[in-house]
């Protein structure tokens, strides 16, 4: 013991800075759980029961994942605690239809923790969006019992009553390009359907359908700058866009297509997506400019596919591919330094 | 950056609480000079002084000890009067050994002949000959050889003189008392060195959380003894007081990187500097003693003392009835750039701004990995993006991380503050600027080879 010690003076040595903001990676992530809770608490309204199961399964199986592969495989600490497993399982809840089979729910866990998340590093070291990934997987691994939905208690699935056929219009966005390919598109109808279509009481994933509860949530992330304005305006503006200029009812931002920029942004996983996945900050741009691009090419993805691709939904899979273009995104889009010289010639 | 309230600010910054509620209504004290003192011989940037005493001599309060050891240097004085014990290596505040010394004080302050000069009538290389005889240097913490900011090369001519009175690190209030306590001293310093840069406009910047510091040196600039004095009122935030930031909010100019004030026709001191230049020029008195704030929860009664350079720092803790159990960090100088001493017995220095104890040690957990939140690029106030520097140092990739300009780091530490991982920024740009200074080194030398 030196000196200094035995008189009761024992001084820490480090680099500067000595002080440091509250704000925690730990503190970030329960405050996107706060708000994603405004979701859950829809899901369970509408989907009563098996939105809580799939809830339940998705928790556990990505916790146990995580805290199982950093035990044994990593011999490390367990990470449980900077609470991005829980984010990712609530997420990943909110991905599934009603009617998904609990054990399909805890493989898809184990693919997003394990395989998307874990064997690059786990937090940080991530490329794409860990629950998007499980999304993905069990689509191509179970596609039709990730297409097979339910009606909410109490109402239609896709929030229509009338014109467009029964059996084909199983959710909103489903009924909307069946309604567009057939020629039976009527504004009125889709009109009518969008109350039920903004507050949730329509078919589709558990977690996406409500876009009040998912705008309550945003708000409470926007609040505590979790995220910014950026990558979400510009998603869901270039959707709209996109949808008024061009949505096959025959006229170019007209006032009577108006409606359809307005269903479409409200219906299937683009509120879900771009307020809460297209801002996931390991996967995405840092720089406000780099937002703004991901945030536009989103949009961009997800108008080609739900108009010309295969599936009625395309937030998802815009989404993974703007993930694997963020590292380029991210070097050309450096912010112009105090002092740059100008380089001559 | 400007607003319409009249307050001046620069990009990014950080917002870090002041607590310089502690010590801000106590008025400068004088602090009884020690029984011994040790005067380093390198309390400055630049060469270290070249002793011209030696052990056994007696010296006066004010005499020279060692002379400047180049032109980027500065002499050193003696801060008492009494016998030169020792000459050796002491405990540095740099955290190495380094030569010092050690002085017996008599006690009697017997001063060596000074004298002031008639600045307004002399040639202002006799005013900067005066200035760099007195050793100053920056006050702020920096301690650059102030003569060397004074003279600038005639191909870059200086239009504004700023003042630094923004004081942005939390806890410290040295600035703040003097410009209350020697509003008109400071201005006179102002006056002195805007005489020896010719320069034509003159601020003084001083943040908007010292309400009463703007108002009373605003009122005495108004005397026409000071010629055209501005006070700036500045936004709150830091790092507002750091040169560059105080620029570019002031002016509206941008230091280029790799240069330097002048480039862009400012020079920025300190008012503690003004200080110690109208005392050296008018007085003839040497840079001997300094506004010392000394503060944190372990002290008992937070002060801002007027200490003779090379009092050991554990007096004047005791003095202020430091509780040293409950110590677990020592500053000098602010939370947010000081230095983290390792021992209590190295003196006070020039440079010494604050004593600050720290009862908690942040950050109290283990880092994570970078979640790329984006903070600490928000915060910069050079617009660097230190989580990718970082993660080049980390992976030993020192050409990247010059290619995304760490060398322009001003090291203020605002990234790490905000950084929610608690990634330790300022060490990896610490890091990445070692490596990249030593491969420019080496190129060089095999440039000069070839």
């Amino acid at each position: 013991m030196s000196e200094e010690q035995q008189q009761g003076i024992d001084l820490h040595l480090s680099v500067s800075p000595h002080i440091r903001d509250r704000e925690s990676v730990p503190s970030i992530m329960l405050t996107v759980v706060l708000a994603l809770t405004p979701a859950a608490a829809a899901s369970v309204f509408f989907f009563g029961m098996r939105a809580v199961v799939l809830l339940f399964v998705c928790i556990v199986s990505c916790l146990a994942s995580e805290w199982l592969i950093v035990k044994f495989m990593l011999r490390k600490p367990s990470t449980l605690g900077d609470f991005s497993a829980l984010v990712t399982a609530v997420l990943l809840a909110f991905n599934l239809p009603p009617g998904l089979p609990w054990w399909m729910a805890a493989v898809g866990s184990l693919f997003a923790i394990g395989i998307a998340k874990m064997t690059f590093g786990g937090l940080g070291n991530n490329f794409i969006n860990p629950a998007l990934a499980g999304r993905a997987f069990l689509m191509a691994a179970y596609p039709a019992a990730m297409t097979t939905w339910g009606a909410p208690r109490g109402g239609s699935l896709s929030g229509l009553a009338g014109a467009v056929d029964a059996v084909s219009r199983a959710t909103p966005l489903a009924a909307f390009s069946k309604a567009v390919e057939t020629g039976t598109f009527q504004a009125l109808d889709f009109q009518e359907a969008l109350g039920d279509l903004f507050i949730g009481n329509v078919g589709g994933c558990i977690g996406e359908t409500s876009a009040l509860a998912i705008l309550a949530g945003a708000l409470i992330l926007l609040y505590r700058r979790v995220i910014g304005f950026s990558t979400p305006v510009f998603y869901i503006g270039t959707v709209f866009v996109l949808f008024w200029a061009f949505n096959g009812t025959g006229g170019y931002f007209t006032s009577d297509a108006f409606i359809v920029p307005v269903y479409q942004i409200c219906a299937g996983g683009l509120m879900l997506g771009a307020w809460f996945m297209a801002t996931d900050m390991v996967t995405t741009p840092i720089t406000r400019t780099g937002k703004i691009i991901f945030g536009t090419g989103c949009g961009v993805l997800t108008y080609v596919i739900r108009v010309y691709g295969g599936y009625p939904e395309g937030v998802s899979y815009s989404i993974l591919l703007m993930n694997l273009l963020t590292p380029l995104i991210d070097r050309y889009t450096r912010p112009r330094m105090y002092g740059k010289v100008k380089k001559r010639g | 950056m400007f607003n319409l309230f009249g307050t001046f600010s620069f990009s990014g910054g950080v917002h870090p609480p002041h607590h310089k509620s502690l010590s801000e209504h106590s008025a400068i004290e004088i602090l009884p000079p020690p029984p011994k003192v040790y005067i380093p011989l390198s309390q400055h940037l630049g060469a270290p002084a070249r002793i011209v005493v030696k052990k056994g001599d007696t010296v006066k309060l004010g005499q020279m000890l060692g002379e400047a050891g180049g032109f980027v240097s500065a002499p050193v004085h003696a801060s008492v009067s009494g016998k030169v014990s020792t000459i050796t290596d002491f405990p540095h505040p740099s955290g190495k050994s380094m030569t010092a010394v050690e002085i017996e004080n008599d006690g009697r302050d017997e001063k060596a002949d000074t004298a002031g000069m008639n600045w307004r009538e002399s040639a202002r290389e006799e005013v900067v000959k005066k200035i760099a005889d007195a050793g100053i240097v920056g006050m702020g913490g920096a301690s650059f050889p102030s003569h060397v900011k004074l003279s600038p090369p005639a191909v870059k001519p200086i239009d504004t003189l700023i003042i630094n009175g923004a004081e942005c690190e939390p806890y410290l209030t040295a600035d703040y008392r003097l410009m209350l306590e020697k509003t008109q001293e400071i201005l006179l310093g102002a006056c002195i060195l805007k005489k020896v840069l010719s320069a034509k406009k003159v601020y003084i910047g001083i943040e908007d959380n010292k309400p009463d510091a703007i108002a009373k040196v605003s009122e005495a600039a108004r005397d026409d003894e000071y010629g055209q004095i501005s006070v700036a009122r500045l936004k709150t935030k830091y790092p507002q007081g750091g040169e560059k930031q105080l620029i570019q909010a002031i002016t509206r100019r941008q230091v280029p990187s790799a240069g330097l004030p002048m480039d862009v026709g400012c020079v920025v001191h300190n008012v503690g500097t003004a200080y110690a230049v109208w005392d050296a020029v008018v007085n003839g008195t040497p840079l001997y003693q300094r506004v010392v704030t000394v503060t944190g929860a372990a002290v008992g009664k937070p002060s801002n003392l007027l200490v003779r350079i090379g009092t050991p720092m554990r007096y004047v803790l005791e003095y202020c009835k430091t509780d040293f159990t409950k110590v677990k960090k020592l500053i000098m100088g602010g939370p947010m750039m000081g230095l983290a001493q390792s021992s209590v017995d190295a003196p006070v220095m020039k440079a010494t701004s604050g004593l600050l104890t720290l009862t908690e040690l942040h950050p109290g957990e283990r880092a994570h990995y970078c979640i790329s939140c984006g903070n600490c690029l928000r915060a910069c106030p050079i617009k660097l993006v230190p989580s990718f520097i970082a993660k080049f140092v980390g992976a030993g990739m020192y050409s990247q991380a010059e290619q995304w300009n760490c060398m322009d780091c001003i090291e203020c530490g605002s990234c790490a503050y905000v950084c929610p991982a608690k990634i330790n920024l300022v060490h990896f740009m610490k890091l990445g600027k070692y490596h990249v200074a030593a491969a420019r080194a080496k190129a060089a030398a095999e440039k000069k080879k070839a």
